[in-house]
């Protein structure tokens, strides 16, 4: 079983990042079980939104605390919420960056970063990350065909076809960024 | 869920929007919008008035559904008595979450367990296959002529309602042919005139209150014998008293309701390869409580321990007081107050349980407190 834990902020999308992953990987015949946890419950407050993925069903039922990858929407959090802290060893992390972005992080994690609030500026034109990082995730970590993760974007936007287009180019730029 | 009480063809539903429920009825709602189902959706001011509303539309002989948590259901508490004692057979989801005060917006069972003793059949979900399959399930005890009794269907708010996993959606077909249209045995008619709750005097309403607990009394036998024909038709036998997970030469047995129980079968599974005979005895059915299957699956146990989350204040958790009560003498029982409000029950925190169990009787015990937060005179319990 691997833990994948997200940082975001309430109304970054989260919870449909980590639901659209959950998705492609079920077309890869493994079981998921996306969830998110909220704090302050307003727009804006930091939360967190998790993704549990094995071959076998999902029965652990409690939050991650030892992520195998961590992925951050928001680059402010980075240092708010220690993002880096309870990612287990030779653990991966997929991070939005901007431009003043500082990361310190311990040994034995492997880091990928991208603007990826520019690259979602650049094509969808708001400033969000997640299917960017989407796109991220499947090339920097191996786990999640770039395929299955459009599939997944396709399925998920499939009434909006006005923004469909404009995250399947988002995921795959995300996916050549890392 | 929402997709679930969809298959089953009700003809009104009504609901006032409350975390974490909320997104079941706006799901159906939506539904009803895009015509993919043929409902009456009521906007109501309250959920006494959302309880009213699918109490007055089941009285008149159309399937209803109805969807709360916590506070909402509370309100609501009046007339889901009022509902079982009419005899009308209401479709309640309730997404377990926390009561006031403080205000709290996550998950325990305290808000369905307050509502226990209302006549209304309760069954708890362990994951979200589960919650599809006893939402369509008890539909057919429920309306069942000799039955005539409110189901409640328990999801863990946030774990279930906000989890997303794959499940299995049955065909609409297979559905109709397991759940035939609602044919009550009585309803309001014009054509046939009669009243439901009229004043019970002190000559017929203690009759009224045998006779819900003998119907109950009936259902317990039932939801085997519909959890197999629904097993027949769907492949799965989520419709059941409770079930034994690893329990038949288990001496530490730990029981408990709804979503913790899958955390717990990990944990049994850990220990088991240690070689720890440990198992789980998750309870489906709360109402009717099932005491001669829960007695006959403890039968190997020497150790026992209840996770509760909720609490009788002043007295234990609710589920401890009950399994108590039908269990012999000479077996060890403790009781655990666990993830009230939302506090995480981790894989760590059942092995707690577990080892604790094992030592000296407790009948409440609060796990994960954090006694800095607690009042000096407090800290040293």
């Amino acid at each position: 079983m691997k833990e994948i834990k997200i940082f975001a902020r309430a109304g970054q999308g989260a919870i449909t990042t980590a639901a659209i992953l959950g998705e492609a990987l079920f077309y890869e015949n493994k079981f998921s079980y996306a969830f998110p946890h909220f704090g302050a419950a307003r727009m804006g407050a930091p939360m967190n939104a998790f993704l549990r993925f094995d071959q076998n069903p999902i029965r652990l039922r409690s939050q991650i605390y030892n992520p195998d990858y961590i992925i951050v929407i928001d680059p402010t959090l980075i240092e708010a919420e220690q993002c880096f802290d309870n990612l287990k060893d030779n653990g991966k992390a997929v991070v939005a960056v901007r431009e003043n972005t500082n990361i310190n992080h311990k040994q034995n994690i492997a880091i990928s970063s991208l603007p990826a609030e520019k690259i979602a500026m650049d094509i969808i034109g708001r400033p969000f990350a997640n299917t960017v990082l989407l796109g991220a995730f499947s090339k920097a970590t191996g786990e999640v065909k770039l395929d299955s993760i459009l599939k997944s974007v396709e399925v998920r936007f499939k009434s909006k076809p006005a923004i469909l287009d404009k995250n399947i180019e988002a995921v795959k730029k995300g996916y050549e960024s890392v | 869920m929402a997709q679930a009480a969809k298959l089953c063809r009700p003809g009104v539903i009504a609901a006032y929007p409350i975390t974490p429920q909320t997104h079941i009825v706006e799901n159906l709602s939506q539904f009803i919008a895009d015509g993919e189902l043929d409902a009456k959706s009521v906007n109501v001011e309250s959920e006494h008035s959302a309880a009213s509303c699918v109490l007055g539309s089941q009285a008149a002989g159309v399937r209803s559904f109805t969807c709360s948590s916590s506070q909402g259901l509370i309100l609501m508490s009046e007339v889901l008595f009022c509902i079982a004692g009419m005899r009308l057979p209401v479709m309640l989801v309730c997404a377990n979450r926390a009561l006031s005060a403080p205000i709290n917006i996550w998950n325990d069972q305290q808000d369905s367990i307050a509502v226990r003793d209302a006549g209304w059949i309760q069954l708890y979900a362990e994951n979200n296959q589960e919650a599809v399959d006893l939402i369509i399930a008890s539909h057919k005890i429920a309306e069942d002529p000799k039955v005539m009794l409110p189901a409640m269907v328990c999801v863990d708010g946030f774990i279930l309602t906000h989890g997303m996993e794959v499940v299995d959606i049955p065909e609409q077909k297979d559905v109709d042919e397991f759940l035939p249209p609602y044919n009550p045995p009585y309803k309001l008619d014009p054509k046939n005139p009669m009243s439901f709750g009229l004043l019970g005097t002190p000559d017929v309403y203690l009759e009224t209150r045998y006779a819900i607990q003998k119907t109950l009394g009936d259902v317990l036998k039932m939801i085997p014998t519909v959890g197999k024909e629904y097993q027949d038709k769907f492949g799965r036998d989520s419709l059941r008293l409770i079930e034994e997970y690893k329990t038949d030469d288990a001496e530490t047995i730990l029981i408990a309701m709804g979503s913790v129980c899958g955390t717990i079968k990990d944990v049994v599974d850990s220990q088991r390869k240690q070689g720890k005979k440990v198992g789980l005895l998750k309870i489906v059915s709360y109402r009717p409580f099932p005491k001669q299957a829960i007695k006959k699956a403890l039968d190997s146990a020497k150790n026992i321990g209840v996770i509760d989350k909720d609490i009788s204040l002043g007295s234990d958790g609710a589920l401890y007081s009950e399994v108590k009560s039908v269990i012999s003498s000479d077996k060890k029982i403790s009781g655990f107050i666990a993830g009230l409000g939302g506090r995480d029950i981790k894989a760590k925190t059942v092995e707690e349980i577990i080892n604790l169990s094992e030592k000296e009787e407790n009948s409440c015990r609060f796990i994960d407190l954090n006694k800095n937060i607690l009042w000096e005179e407090f800290k040293t319990i």
